[in-house]
C-alpha cells in the first residue's frame, strides 16, 4: 500500500507551496545547481533534488511514482544534446519525455507539471530561472488532486 | 460505528419505516439465483393474502464497456470487447471483427470468411454442449425434483455413465483446442482483423477440424437422443415444458441467411410476431430503427424492446415490444436449418410441440440441441471446403474509417456491436447490445410468472426454488455454465420476512444438498 | 482417521467469467482437483448472504481464488469477508491482480459511465433520465443495488493478498501449477506471482528472430500489414508488450500471429508495467530531433490504452485525475 507522502515544505500562510521533485544529472545539471548554490543565487526552495549519473537513468516509473506520492511537478535536468557523458543517454530521455508527457496529459496531469531542461555545468543561473519559472507555473495550477487515492483505504461499512 | 455507517443505517431504517406505513408486505429474496454475467438476485414480494404481487429480477453488475472503449483504436475492439464475457468471448470477438470490416469498408477474402465461420461454429457447438451437460441438462437428465446434490454434471455422469461423462469432457476439450489452434486462445481469441483473420489454416489443421467435426456430429446426435430418451419420453417433463408457468407469447428475433435459415455468423435479422408472422426482416445496419433499450432504476441491465412497437411495461403480446432471442427464437424466426440432420431435428421439434412459433421457454433446451447438431454439421461442411487452406486470408483496408456495425448470433442471442470512429480509427462512440439484454425483459417476466405460479403464502416448498431457477436458466444467461458444475446444487436461502424485518420462515438449501427449514 | 481435505473457494467480482472457464478447462484434470480438495465455494454457485459466510470460522478456507476487479460496494464487502475467512487469498487473473480491462474505466468516472450507458447510447430510450439507484422504492417495495464506485481497484488495493495467478485468463497450466504449489508444503514468499519471473520474450517462439537492437521509425497497426508468422513482431514494426510482460503463458497470442497485449503483468522487478514498455519503446526511437521524435511516437495511436490495457488500476497513478472522483467511491 502506498501510504508514503512527501512532507509538506514550509508554508507561507494561505499560499500553496508546490512540491517539485527534480532529477538532475551528475555531470551537468547537478553541478550547475551546485554552482548556483555557491554563487549564493536565491531561488524557490520547493524543489527536492535527486542526483543521478545521467538523465537517461530517469525511468518513467520514477516520474509516475513521484506524482503518485504527492509531487505537484517533476523536473528532469540533463546535459545538452551532444554533450552527454554517456554519449546518448540524454537522447533516450528526450524520447521518453515526449511520450510520457502525452500519457501524463491523458491521465489528467497538465503539461506544465512535467518538464525537461538541458542545463550545462556552467549554467547556474539557468537553474535558478528554470526552477523559479516552474514553481510559479505549478503554483498557478494548484496542487495535484489525487483525490485521496494514495491514502488509507476506508473502513468496511457494516449495515 | 463510524459516521458513514451511522448515516447508512439511518437511511435504511428510514426507508424501512416508510415502507412499514404501507400495508404489510412479505418479501422473499433469492440471492443469488442467477448466473448472468455478474451476480443476479430475485426479490419476490407477497401481498397480504400471500400471493406473489411482484417479482424483480435485478442485475447488480455494470462495468461500462461502452464508455471506456472511447479513445481506444478500433482494431483493439475484438480483444477488448471479448472481455465482456469469458464464456462467449468468441461471439464478441466476431461481432467486433465484422464491425471492423464494415468500418473500413473491406470485404474479407472467401478463405477468411470460411475460417471465421468454421471457428465460430466450433465455438457455438462447444458452448451449447457445455450449457446442456453442465447447466440446463441436469434439471432434466437427473430431474428437477432429484436431490439437489445430484442436479449437476456429476449427476448427469452418474445417469449416463462414466464413459459418456469422459466423452463429454473430452469433446469439449477437443473443440476448444481447435479454437485455440486457429484463434490463439479459446478464452479471448486474437485472430480477428478488419478484412480477414491473422492466421491461416494449414492442411494439417484442416485434418484435425475434419476429424473433430465428424465426431462432433455423432456427439450431437447422441445428445439429442439422450434428450429424447430422458425428457421427451417423460410425460411429467413434457407437461412442465408445456405448462403455462413457463410460457410467454412474445415476439422473436434471430439472424437468418437469404433462404431464411438459421446462420450464426452472418445474415439479416428477422423478427416474428407472437402469432408467427414475419414482422420485419432487416440488415444489421438498420438495428437502431428497430431495437431500443429501456432503463429501470432497480437494475443495471437495460431491457430491449422493438422500437416501432413500443415499450408497454413487462407484458407480452402483439402490443408489447418485448421479444426473445436465442435458440428457440432462432428456430421460430427461421424457415428451416441449412444442414440435413438438423433440418430433420427442426421438423421434429415443431411437430412435437404442436405449433410454430413455440412459446414455451423450457423448449430452449431442445432448440439448443437442434442448433448443436447444425453447428457440428456446418463445421463438417466448412472443414471440407478446399478453399479453407488457401493463403489469402486478409485484405488490407484502404478506406478511411467512420462507422461500422457488426452483428452475429451469440449462443444466447443476437449481439450487436456498433462503433463510430474518427479518421484515425479511434473509437469516439460505441454501442453494444449484448445478447442476453434482448432477453432481459422476458427473463424478468419469466421469473415473476414462475414465482406467481409456484409460490403461495409464506410456505415455500423446496422444489419451488429450483423451478423458479429453471425459468431463468432456460435462457442460458451468460455465466451459468462454468459455475454449476461440481459442488452440488446451488445453495439458496429463501427468507420470508415482513417489512419490519421480522423473519417469518427460512428455507435453506446448503451446498451439500441438504435442506433445512428453520 | 482420514485427514481432512483442504478447503478451496473460487469467487468472482467484476469479472467476465473467463477465469472460471480456465477452471473448467482443466478438463479431465479437474477430477483430480476435486479428489484432492473440498471446494466450498464456486463462483455464484453458493448463496453468499453475509450471515452464512460469516458463520464459517475465520481462516477456515485454506485458499480462496478470487478473480475480478473491485468495482462495487458488494464486491468490496465480499473481498473483505473472504479475506477474513481464508488462510490464503489468491488474486486470480488480471482483473484482481492489476485491475484488468475493466480498469480502463479509470479513465472516466461513474457519472460519465452512467451517462454514456443510460442516456447517450443511441439505442437507449430514456426520456425520464432514469439511472439505476442504490436504493429504490417502487410502490412501497424497497429494492437495492450495490453502489458503483468511481474507481476500479485491484484486489490488493482493498485487502492483503497472499499470491497472484497472472493472465487474462490464466492458462490451465498456470492454474494447475498454482494449485499444486499452494496445496504443497513449500509455500513461496508471500506476494509471489505464481509464474516464471522473466519476460515473455524468453518464452516466445520467435525468440531467435528478435533483433539485437531496433531503430523505430514508425509503429504499425495490425491491420496495416500482412503479419509474417515467424518473425519477431516488434521487428515487424508492431507494438508488442512482450518485453514488459511476464512469461508463463507460453505465448498463445504469438502463436495466433498477433502481438502480446500484456495480460500477464510485469516481472517482479517492475512496478508499473505501462511505464516500462513506454521506456523500452521510446528508447528505441530512431531519431534525435524533437519534431521527428514526435512524428514517430504519434504513430502509436493509443499509448495509454495499449500500455495499460490490463494494469491501469495497478499502476502508480491508478486512475485519471479528474473532478467527480473523490475517494474510491
Amino acid at each position: 500500500m502506498r501510504n508514503r507522502q512527501l512532507s509538506h515544505p514550509p508554508v507561507s500562510p494561505g499560499v500553496f507551496e508546490p512540491r517539485i521533485v527534480a532529477f538532475f544529472c551528475n555531470w551537468c545539471t547537478y553541478l550547475a545547481a551546485d554552482l548556483a548554490g555557491t554563487s549564493r543565487m536565491k531561488y524557490a526552495p520547493n524543489v527536492r533534488v535527486i542526483r543521478l549519473m545521467c538523465s537517461g537513468r530517469v525511468d518513467p516509473q520514477f516520474v509516475l511514482d513521484a506524482f503518485a506520492q504527492g509531487a505537484d511537478g517533476v523536473l528532469i535536468g540533463g546535459c545538452h544534446p551532444g554533450d552527454c557523458h554517456y554519449q546518448e543517454g540524454n537522447y533516450k530521455t528526450l524520447r521518453r519525455y515526449h511520450l510520457l508527457k502525452r500519457v501524463l496529459r491523458e491521465m489528467g496531469i497538465e503539461e506544465e507539471r512535467f518538464r525537461l531542461e538541458w542545463i550545462s555545468a556552467a549554467e547556474g543561473d539557468r537553474v535558478r530561472t528554470v526552477i523559479n519559472d516552474m514553481v510559479e507555473k505549478v503554483r498557478a495550477l494548484g496542487p495535484l488532486q489525487l483525490n485521496g487515492m494514495t491514502e488509507h483505504v476506508p473502513e468496511e461499512v457494516v449495515v | 460505528m463510524t459516521e458513514r455507517e451511522q448515516n447508512l443505517r439511518q437511511v435504511l431504517q428510514e426507508g424501512a419505516a416508510r415502507t412499514n406505513t404501507e400495508s404489510v408486505r412479505r418479501r422473499i429474496t433469492i440471492d443469488p439465483v442467477t448466473r448472468l454475467e455478474g451476480h443476479g438476485k430475485i426479490d419476490i414480494f407477497l401481498d397480504e393474502t400471500g400471493q406473489v404481487e411482484r417479482a424483480y429480477f435485478q442485475v447488480p453488475e455494470l462495468r461500462g464497456f461502452e464508455k471506456f472503449v472511447q479513445g481506444r483504436p478500433a482494431e483493439d475492439m475484438p480483444q477488448i470487447t471479448s472481455r465482456i464475457c469469458g464464456v462467449c468471448p468468441t461471439a464478441h470477438h466476431m461481432a467486433a471483427t465484422k464491425a471492423l470490416d464494415h468500418l473500413y469498408r473491406v470485404d474479407p477474402p472467401p478463405t477468411a470468411k470460411i475460417i471465421r465461420e468454421l471457428v465460430y461454429n466450433t465455438f457455438m457447438a462447444e458452448d451449447h454442449a457445455l450449457h446442456f451437460y453442465f447447466l440446463g441438462g441436469p434439471d432434466f437428465v437427473v430431474g428437477p425434483d432429484a436431490p439437489p446434490a445430484e442436479r449437476n454434471v456429476l449427476g448427469v455422469i452418474g445417469k449416463v455413465g462414466i464413459e459418456t461423462g469422459r466423452k463429454v469432457i473430452a469433446m469439449r476439450r477437443r473443440w476448444r483446442e481447435l479454437i485455440a489452434l486457429t484463434a490463439g486462445k479459446s478464452v479471448h481469441p486474437v485472430f480477428g482483423l478488419p478484412g480477414g483473420v491473422a492466421k491461416r489454416v494449414t492442411p494439417e489443421m484442416q485434418k484435425q477440424f475434419q476429424e473433430v467435426a465428424a465426431d462432433g456430429v455423432e456427439f450431437a446426435k447422441f445428445t439429442l437422443q439422450l434428450f429424447e430418451d430422458v425428457v421427451l419420453k417423460n410425460t411429467d417433463y413434457v407437461r412442465m415444458i408445456l405448462s403455462d408457468t413457463y410460457t410467454h407469447r412474445t415476439y422473436y428475433m434471430g439472424m437468418v441467411d437469404d433462404s431464411n435459415r438459421v446462420n450464426f455468423y452472418d445474415g439479416s435479422i428477422r423478427v416474428m410476431t407472437p402469432q408467427g408472422k414475419e414482422w420485419k426482416k432487416f440488415p444489421s445496419e438498420q438495428y437502431l430503427e428497430n431495437v431500443a433499450e429501456h432503463v429501470e432504476p432497480w437494475s443495471y441491465v437495460k431491457f430491449c424492446y422493438l422500437k416501432p412497437v413500443g415499450w408497454n411495461g413487462f407484458s407480452e403480446g402483439i402490443d408489447s415490444g418485448i421479444y426473445s432471442v436465442a435458440p428457440m427464437a432462432r428456430l421460430n424466426v427461421s424457415d428451416g436449418m441449412a444442414t440435413p440432420l438438423a433440418q430433420q431435428a427442426y421438423e421434429k421439434f415443431f411437430s412435437t410441440l404442436g405449433s410454430k412459433p413455440v412459446h414455451h421457454t423450457l423448449a430452449n433446451h431442445w432448440a439448443r440441441l437442434v442448433e448443436l447438431l447444425y453447428a457440428t454439421e456446418r463445421m463438417t461442411e466448412l472443414a471440407a471446403d478446399p478453399q479453407l487452406t488457401d493463403t489469402t486470408i486478409r485484405v488490407l483496408p484502404t478506406e478511411k474509417p467512420r462507422e461500422g456495425i457488426g452483428v452475429v448470433e451469440a449462443p444466447r442471442g443476437t449481439l450487436v456491436h456498433h462503433y463510430v470512429t474518427d479518421e484515425n480509427g479511434i473509437i469516439q462512440k460505441a454501442n453494444l447490445i449484448v445478447a442476453t439484454q434482448n432477453n432481459a425483459a422476458r427473463m424478468a417476466m419469466s421469473v415473476e410468472k414462475a414465482a406467481k405460479g409456484l409460490i403461495s403464502g409464506a410456505d415455500v416448498p423446496e422444489g419451488v426454488l429450483n423451478r423458479v431457477e429453471m425459468a431463468f436458466r432456460a435462457y442460458d444467461p451468460c455465466h451459468g455454465c462454468a459455475t454449476h458444475s461440481l459442488p452440488g446444487s446451488m445453495p439458496l436461502l429463501i427468507r420470508v420476512r415482513d417489512q419490519s424485518g421480522k423473519t417469518l420462515a427460512t428455507l435453506r438449501r446448503d451446498f451439500d444438498g441438504s435442506v433445512r427449514r428453520d | 482417521m482420514t485427514p481432512t481435505k483442504p478447503k478451496v473457494a473460487f469467487y468472482w467480482c467484476s469479472s467476465c467469467g473467463g477465469c472460471e472457464e480456465t477452471v473448467v478447462d482443466l478438463a479431465e484434470a479437474i477430477l483430480d482437483v476435486v479428489a484432492a480438495v473440498e471446494i466450498v465455494f464456486w463462483p455464484v454457485a453458493l448463496d453468499f448472504k453475509r450471515a452464512d459466510v460469516e458463520a464459517m470460522p475465520d481462516r477456515s478456507i485454506t485458499a480462496t481464488f478470487l478473480n475480478g476487479a473491485i468495482r462495487t460496494s458488494e464486491q468490496e464487502e465480499m473481498a473483505r469477508l473472504l479475506r477474513r475467512k481464508s488462510e490464503l487469498l489468491v488474486a486470480f487473473g488480471s482483473c484482481s491482480h492489476l485491475g484488468g480491462i475493466p480498469g480502463l474505466a479509470n479513465l472516466f468516472n461513474r457519472e460519465l459511465i452512467f451517462r454514456a450507458v443510460y442516456l447517450e447510447s443511441p439505442s437507449t430510450e430514456n426520456r425520464d433520465r432514469i439511472f439505476p439507484q442504490p436504493r429504490y422504492g417502487d410502490d412501497g417495495r424497497t429494492l437495492s443495488l450495490p453502489e458503483f464506485h468511481n474507481t476500479v481497484r485491484a484486489l490488493n488495493q482493498v485487502v492483503e493478498v497472499d499470491y497472484y495467478v497472472p493472465g487474462c485468463p490464466p492458462t490451465p497450466r498456470i492454474l494447475r501449477t498454482a494449485l499444486q504449489t499452494l496445496l504443497g508444503s513449500d509455500l513461496p514468499a508471500k506476494g509471489t506471482v505464481l509464474a516464471p519471473d522473466r519476460a515473455l520474450c524468453d518464452e516466445c517462439p520467435r525468440k531467435d528472430t528478435k533483433p539485437e537492437t531496433l531503430s523505430i521509425t514508425e509503429c504499425k497497426r495490425p491491420q496495416d500489414l500482412m503479419i509474417e508468422k515467424q518473425t519477431c513482431l516488434l521487428a515487424q514494426g508492431l507494438v508488442c508488450m512482450g518485453p514488459a510482460t511476464r512469461a508463463g503463458c507460453e505465448a498463445p497470442c504469438i502463436h495466433g500471429n498477433m502481438p502480446c497485449t500484456g495480460c500477464g503483468g510485469p516481472t517482479s522487478r517492475v512496478q508499473d508495467q505501462g511505464a516500462k514498455i513506454l521506456s523500452c519503446l521510446t528508447s528505441l526511437v530512431g531519431s534525435k530531433d524533437d519534431a521527428e521524435i514526435d512524428r514517430i511516437l504519434n504513430t502509436i495511436p493509443d499509448p495509454l490504452g495499449t500500455f495499460y490495457r490490463y494494469g491501469l488500476p495497478g499502476s502508480f497513478l491508478r486512475r485519471k485525475i479528474m473532478s467527480g472522483t473523490e475517494g474510491p467511491h
